[in-house]
């Protein structure tokens, strides 16, 4: 494929303390793709996906987002950090939800939509309720907009979540165990509307336990193995041809949600 | 207590004395409004700095406020109205006592600042830096909305801290209600009279804005997690 990657990440690297959590990942996402993380946890899944969005920084290799370096420019040999402005601008391209949700207390489920759309895109406070509005819709809560988070299930708030990233139209969203903290009734609410958005070609990099889900919509699995990518490959590859032992009972632990 | 209106009585003397009184009683409000005000805004500038700050502005936050919370209000109110005066800074006494006691506060609202911004959970941060907002949008409508809902209680105890620092003034020479009552009473030497008089209006000061502080904790009771 001659196309650029939209994310083209190479030997990332990082380290908490002596801790090396990161030992060199590799990994393209091309437009238009589902790529999952799967692993155990302490794998370095969620972390490599902080990398990407800046809220960590990775200490070595690079990730390029449409061709450009997140988080630093280089000025010669040497890496330059980024000003805290554009460093907000590339994280503007990419949305990204959380294990525990992170809406914003204080604003309405419509509020917690518009804020991005206003404060960062300065879009109108109407052009923003419209867009606010339409999200919600596609996520089933229309007429949850002017409801606050805690009058919210975990399922709802979980897709308000969705909502607010992916009105920013992101050219990639990130999703983080969104479903992890969540009772497993509501599991699926959530996991309908990441289909429906995988559905409509929506660049997505995700982090999941729910293997049945990943199976299903991803492009391409990555198997990450104490900071490395242990396999790598199609879903059926990864799934019904693990090369490792790790693997083989990492996957054995989900074994009975796959005998289908 | 005599509650008749005839000459010599309490009432008839605080009636007498209605003017100076309520001048005092104004005196009061205006120096505690202002030190309040004056302690917010500062306070929230130096709870930023103490949170968000490079080192050497977190260090010499820290060092203001350890400072300020560990002289007596008194000696504060003292070094800035007849301290200054010596380096050849002449404050009026009013303004002098405002700024000391708006100073000491200072570092309490900072330091409830810090501890209001540092219990809102990082997770609120990190999704307001992933919809890409700046240091500062992220500080104006995430964090400090939030933050504000935590600091209320012990605003308002600072609050009630500063309208009853204000009778400190009283040793500077203003004449705020503490003093134009003490004044009254070397007059007509109704000492209790008039002590009762002054707990009255401070504690219907203090009353009302604590009322005003619950008001505001219900108005903004959808913060809850």
């Amino acid at each position: 494929m001659t196309e650029t990657a939209l994310l083209q990440a190479t030997n990332v690297r990082k380290h908490f303390g002596e801790i090396e959590v990161l030992k060199g990942i590799d990994l393209t996402v091309r437009q238009g793709q589902v790529v999952s993380l799967i692993g155990a946890s302490g794998s370095g899944k969620t972390t490599f996906l902080r990398c990407v969005n800046l809220l960590e920084e990775h200490d070595g290799g690079e990730i390029l987002l449409d061709g450009d370096p997140i988080g630093y420019r280089m000025a010669g040999e040497t890496r330059k950090r980024l000003s805290e402005t554009k460093i907000s601008a590339q994280r503007a391209r990419i949305g990204m939800v959380f294990q525990q949700f992170n809406l914003f207390p204080h604003l309405t489920a419509g509020q917690n939509v518009m804020l991005g759309l206003t404060k960062v895109q300065g879009k109108s406070t109407a052009e923003a309720r419209e867009i606010a509005d339409h999200w919600l819709g596609r996520v089933g809560l229309a007429e949850r907009r002017d409801h606050y988070p805690y009058q919210l299930s975990g399922g709802q708030q979980q897709r308000v979540a969705i909502a607010r990233a992916v009105a920013m139209q992101p050219r990639l969203l990130l999703f983080d165990e969104v479903t992890s903290a969540l009772d497993p009734e509501l599991v699926a609410e959530v996991l309908g509307v990441m289909q429906s958005l995988a559905e409509s070609g929506m660049t997505m990099l995700l982090v999941s336990h729910e293997m049945l889900f990943v199976r299903e919509v991803s492009h391409h699995v990555l198997f990450l193995d104490q900071g490395r990518v242990a396999q790598a490959g199609a879903p059926s590859e990864v799934f019904d041809n693990p090369q490792s032992e790790r693997l083989r009972s990492f996957l054995g632990r989900f074994h009975g949600i796959f005998s289908r | 207590m005599d509650f008749s209106m005839a000459p010599g009585t309490f009432l008839f003397e605080a009636w007498q004395a209605r003017a100076s009184l309520l001048s005092g009683l104004g005196v009061t409000m205006l120096s505690s409004a202002l030190s309040i005000v004056m302690a917010t805004v500062c306070g929230i500038l130096m709870g930023v700095a103490l949170s968000y700050g490079w080192w050497w502005l977190r260090l010499l936050a820290r060092l203001y406020v350890d400072l300020m919370r560990g002289i007596p209000v008194l000696v504060l109110i003292l070094f800035t109205y007849y301290g200054l005066a010596l380096f050849g800074v002449n404050v009026a006494a009013f303004w002098a006592g405002v700024i000391a006691l708006g100073a000491f506060a200072t570092a309490h609202v900072a330091e409830n600042f810090r501890g209001a911004v540092e219990s809102v959970p990082a997770g609120q941060m990190e999704a307001a830096k992933a919809i890409g907002l700046t240091f500062g949008k992220r500080l104006t409508y995430v964090i400090l909305p939030q933050a504000f809902r935590r600091m209320l209680p012990p605003w308002v105890n600072t609050g009630l801290e500063i309208v009853k620092g204000t009778t400190l003034l009283s040793i500077i020479g203003v004449v705020e209600l503490l003093l134009s009552v003490q004044q009254q009473m070397a007059r007509n030497y109704m000492i209790i009279d008039f002590y009762l008089l002054a707990t009255v209006f401070y504690l219907i000061i203090n009353f009302t804005l604590a009322q005003l502080g619950a008001l505001l904790e219900r108005k903004t009771s959808y913060l809850r997690y």
